[in-house]
């Protein structure tokens, strides 16, 4: 049960973090449509992780008498227990950047969804296949950005390239399974993510071709994180601190 | 051959909408490029005080529904800026007018967001009192600004009562979370009044826009309106309006209300206010930021197209 769990609340964190991060944008965006379509993407994110969350808080509740709910899932738990992917947690930077980050994690997450549909878990098969189609649109508009910077102008392809440097480093652990995870695959109700690895290649060499930035090279150290098992960059700690301040201020209230 | 003029304002008082063919005052136009803008400028620089806190908000699902109103907000701005281009004037020229201090935007979003609580208040107060405005304008004149006005205003209400459950909430929480709330009434309340703009003998466009039927209500007939309105409504709060002199008048069957701070109004209209500043700053900066992102994203565009043409 421990695994089931932490397999949900580690979909939960990606989708959380990166909500979050995306929301940081809103108000801010370069031009108001784009304004409006990173809030969305902010929006479906912290959709799917409340569903995660829920979830994950019924599974706890059953062996615990402490209550549990999405909040204290999102809100009382401390960097080192977050098990979402370090490639979420990195800093918004420029637009190319979190475009970039978004395309990274859309093409992950679109095949990743894809294969969870078919949990053996129907709860996680369900949500799965509710999201899928919000990251579907995710993976085309960001896809769509990248092309748009590394075709665009000059200055626009030196900082997508920027970006696939800052970034490249942190997509190696997307397709290293932690603990959590096998067991998941081996029973049926996660994904086995070392095998979206070539499909998610041959999705990014298209759209880096399409684009004309050149593929990044596959190093053997391409995992500079291991956000999956709580070892996550200094960037975390920073966005609970922010995320988690009203909270932990003022414990036990209703909002 | 008909006057232009008095088919215009033949159209008016029947009350059929001006569309943007038809022939126009020049002051007509002007006036409601100034308005409409200055409307559109309102809700995009209005997404600052709210985004301020979605990083922070305290629940998933405050943080969702946080963020699904300021991106209405922008949602908004567009429409606005829309209708506004419809009157001969683009986005660009109005932005730049924006960012040069030429255009005005409500005062009202020059205050700051302190803690949680101005989310509710923000969401009561001042969206509050925005309906109380826009929807008269749902039957403006203008045919694309009265259209605009129909879509905002169902959004508006919704976000009224989104404002309102908030503030309720934490009036039925601890003493630390009333008190939070009382504090955002309490700085947030005159500022909504005075969003009415100035008293109808101190109102310098009005008479002329009830005449083309821009406006159908005075700025004080609406301000009265909405003080009653919020004078019951506290109540549910178990909370208080920050005025002494707010009482119920048997004889005029409205509420009476103390003296407005003109002064502090005219002082933040004139970039005097506690944030003119610093949200005219981050709009200047997102929009500069973003310049290199527009350019990319033009000359792609022209790449593609190019592209295409040669291989037809």
């Amino acid at each position: 049960m421990k695994e089931r769990i932490n397999y949900t609340i580690h979909l939960a964190d990606n989708a959380l973090i990166l909500g979050h991060r995306n929301s940081e944008w809103t108000g801010f965006g370069p031009i108001i449509e784009q304004d409006i379509a990173i809030s969305n993407i902010a929006l479906d994110l912290i959709g799917q992780a409340r569903n995660f969350y829920q979830y994950a808080a019924t599974l706890i509740s059953n062996s615990t008498a402490e209550p549990v709910t999405e909040d204290t899932l999102a809100y009382l738990r401390d960097a080192k227990d977050f098990l979402n992917c370090s490639l979420v947690e990195q800093t918004n930077g420029d637009w190319a950047k979190t475009i970039l980050r978004q395309f990274f994690f859309s093409a992950y997450q679109f095949y990743l969804y894809q294969h969870l549909q078919n949990s053996n878990d129907e709860k996680l098969a369900a949500i799965a296949e509710k999201s899928l189609k919000e990251v579907t649109y995710h993976l085309r508009w960001s896809s769509e950005w990248v092309i748009r910077l590394g075709d665009g102008t000059e200055e626009s392809n030196k900082r997508i390239l920027t970006a696939v440097d800052d970034l490249w480093i942190c997509t190696g652990e997307l397709f290293e399974a932690t603990g959590f995870e096998q067991t998941a695959a081996n029973k049926g109700y996660g994904v086995d993510v070392s095998l979206l690895k070539s499909d998610w290649m041959q999705k990014v060499r298209d759209i880096f071709e399409e684009a004309t930035l050149p593929l990044p090279v596959e190093t053997e150290s391409q995992v500079k994180w291991f956000g999956k098992e709580g070892k996550h960059s200094e960037h975390l700690g920073y966005i609970l601190a922010e995320m988690q301040f009203l909270q932990r201020t003022y414990p036990n209230s209703e909002w | 051959m008909l006057d232009p003029e008095k088919i215009f304002l033949d159209k008016v008082y029947e009350e059929i909408k001006i569309e943007p063919k038809d022939w126009m005052p020049d002051q007509y136009r002007k006036t409601l490029i100034r308005q409409i803008s200055q409307h559109a400028h309102s809700e995009i620089v209005g997404m600052l005080p709210e985004a301020n806190w979605i990083t922070r908000a305290p629940t998933l699902r405050r943080k969702a529904t946080l963020i699904a109103k300021v991106q209405d907000e922008a949602g908004h701005g567009l429409y606005l800026y829309s209708a506004a281009e419809t009157l001969n004037i683009t986005r660009d020229e109005m932005l730049d007018q924006l960012h040069s201090g030429k255009a005005k935007y409500s005062s009202i979003f020059n205050y700051p967001t302190l803690t949680w609580a101005d989310m509710g208040a923000i969401g009561w107060l001042v969206d509050g009192a925005a309906i109380m405005n826009q929807v008269p304008l749902c039957r403006c004149s203008y045919g694309p600004y009265a259209r605009a006005m129909i879509r905002i205003c169902k959004e508006e209400s919704f976000h009224q009562r989104q404002g309102f459950e908030i503030l309720l909430t934490l009036s039925k929480g601890t003493e630390a979370q009333r008190k939070m709330a009382q504090d955002a009434i309490d700085r947030w309340w005159w500022p909504s009044i005075m969003m009415f703009g100035p008293n109808d003998d101190a109102s310098p466009h009005s008479a002329q826009s009830m005449a083309w039927k821009i406006k159908r209500f005075s700025n004080d007939e609406l301000r009265q309106k909405f003080i009653d309105m919020c004078a019951e409504q506290v109540k549910i709060l178990r909370l208080t309006l920050p005025d002494e002199k707010l009482k119920w008048n048997e004889k005029r069957n409205h509420f009476d209300f103390g003296e407005i701070n003109w002064k502090e109004f005219w002082n933040v209209v004139n970039g005097n206010g506690p944030c003119n500043k610093e949200r005219l700053a981050a709009r200047t900066k997102a929009h500069k930021d973003g310049a290199w992102v527009r350019e990319a994203a033009a000359a792609h565009a022209e790449k593609r197209k190019s592209r295409a043409q040669k291989a037809a």
